[in-house]
């Protein structure tokens, strides 16, 4: 991006009333493989792409779980990730252990908000290099925030965060009227074909590079990888891309 | 985290807040001063008996308007009561400066759910959790708030009744009471509780109640015959003025 003398700490703000450093942070977001989040009046549904280094290796979790009603989609640095999934834990247990209830969404939230903005704040310290989207489910419904290492959230019915998340939003924009009412599957579905939309040009959904998770009234935030997801994947629309789609390499070659 | 620290298993230093978001500037307490240690103290000036119980529309508590100084009935216009938000009340017997304190903690609670404003409000159960936590810890610091709570209130369209006192022990009943209220008072709330909570009338609970107001007055020695009664159901909470009961004290008059 721009070198320029008014990015080298957080603490300058540049002429045209930036933080490069923060901008530099949000980059680093923009950077890790896309993650989408969509709710309905029942459930929240979070989806991400998997990515791997090489063919040895593993693919990358991006889904983690915070408690019962809560969970987490990540997109930038996965360590910085794990010291807020810890901080999350931590704070879920607090609210079982004290209040004897289920850790509220939004003030979870506005925690993490609080952590990051002061690493904005302070000299020599750094942002937070990681985006989350927070899926929850407390006493006043289901919930679907975007947190920022700027110190940023937000309250959305769906988002995505990542490499290329724009076409998945475009996606999301044009159906998301009706996610409201939309079944868990139709749901998971949608989200399926939004994160779609953002795999490069010979890419496609498969078992091992997909991951989704769900939480609802009657359902305990739940990660979906692997054999369990043929069924998810079987959900999505037959498009132009061929039956690769399909889950499974076709065995025979037609 | 911490994780090669060689102090794991001690107090960790750090001055964080209790989030461990800000960093905190306290003076540390070095091992060489000479301040004095708080310690298990003895109660001064007390409250006697709460006594509570479940019925078909919420549940009930009342207790008397005395704080007592040892022997003397010291304070007579004393409320033992006390509101929590708009579902619950507080019973307290025991010291009444550590119910003052537990009641600057309470209210320090609701005030911070309520500048949250996300929906959330602490109700009955959260705040017997609440309370069952801060009296353990504090037990557990040999420095105990010397009290026995009784904790009514509505939720999630039901009563709810819980007991926390000064050593931390805890319980939910359908019928509660504290201090002398244990002996006389338990017995006959039971009698007319038990296995009835969904069909016993506001009538019949009241009566339960000042029988055993009753009761309390002519035998506990540090009660008084000025009550008040509360009584929480899904309309809310509605607490009495003070007043008496009749007693029959002519069998010790004259010859």
């Amino acid at each position: 991006m721009f070198r320029n003398q008014y990015d080298n700490d957080i603490s300058t703000w540049s002429p045209q009333g930036r933080i490069h450093q923060v901008e530099y942070a949000l980059e680093a977001v923009k950077q890790g493989s896309a993650a989408v989040g969509l709710r309905s009046n029942t459930h929240v549904v979070l989806l991400a792409l998997k990515r791997s280094s090489g063919e040895l290796a593993s693919y990358q979790k991006k889904l983690t779980i915070i408690d019962d009603h809560l969970g987490i989609a990540i997109a930038g640095l996965t360590s910085d990730a794990r010291v807020l999934s810890n901080f999350m834990r931590t704070e879920a247990m607090k609210s079982k252990v004290i209040y004897g209830r289920p850790l509220p969404i939004f003030r979870i939230v506005s925690a993490i908000g609080d952590k990051a903005q002061v690493n904005t704040q302070n000299y020599g310290r750094r942002p937070y290099g990681v985006g989350l989207l927070v899926a929850g489910y407390d006493e006043t419904g289901p919930h679907l925030y975007e947190c920022a290492p700027s110190g940023n959230f937000f309250e959305y019915y769906a988002m995505s965060i990542g490499a290329r998340s724009q076409s998945a939003k475009t996606y999301l924009e044009r159906y998301y009227e009706s996610f409201a009412e939309a079944s868990l599957d139709e749901l998971v579905r949608h989200g399926l074909n939004a994160l779609r939309d953002t795999l490069q040009q010979d890419k496609e959904l498969n078992m091992d590079n997909c991951s989704i998770g769900i939480v609802g009234a009657d359902c305990k935030f739940k990660i979906v990888e692997g054999d369990e997801l043929k069924r998810y994947l079987s959900l999505l629309d037959n498009v132009e891309m061929g039956d690769t789609v399909q889950g499974q390499a076709p065995m025979d070659t037609e | 985290m911490d994780h090669f620290s060689f102090n794991l298993g001690k107090p960790r230093h750090e001055m964080t807040d209790r989030r461990n978001i800000f960093q905190v500037d306290i003076k540390p307490r070095s091992e060489s001063s000479t301040d004095p240690i708080t310690r298990t103290q003895r109660p001064i000036v007390t409250g006697t008996s709460v006594i509570a119980l479940k019925y078909q529309d919420g549940v009930m508590l009342a207790a008397d308007n005395l704080a007592s100084y040892g022997s003397l009935a010291r304070f007579k216009d004393v409320e033992r009561l006390y509101p929590v938000g708009e579902f619950t009340v507080i019973g307290a017997s025991g010291d009444i400066s550590d119910f003052q304190y537990t009641k600057h903690l309470l209210d320090a609670e609701m005030v911070k759910e309520y500048y949250i404003n996300d929906g959330h409000v602490l109700g009955a159960p959260h705040i017997y959790e609440y309370l069952s936590r801060v009296m353990y810890n504090r037990r557990s610091q040999i420095n105990p708030l010397w009290n026995a709570y009784v904790v009514g209130g509505y939720h999630n369209g039901e009563g709810f009744l819980g007991y926390v006192d000064l050593l931390g022990t805890t319980y939910k009943s359908s019928s509660i009471a504290t201090g002398f209220g244990a002996y006389l008072a338990q017995p006959i709330l039971r009698k007319v509780v038990e296995g009835h909570e969904n069909t016993l009338s506001e009538e019949e609970a009241i009566n339960a109640i000042e029988t055993c107001m009753k009761v309390l007055f002519y035998r506990d020695a540090r009660s008084l015959n000025k009550f008040q009664r509360a009584k929480i159901t899904a309309q809310g909470v509605e607490i009495t003025q003070p007043y008496s009961v009749d007693t029959e004290w002519s069998f010790a008059e004259g010859q």
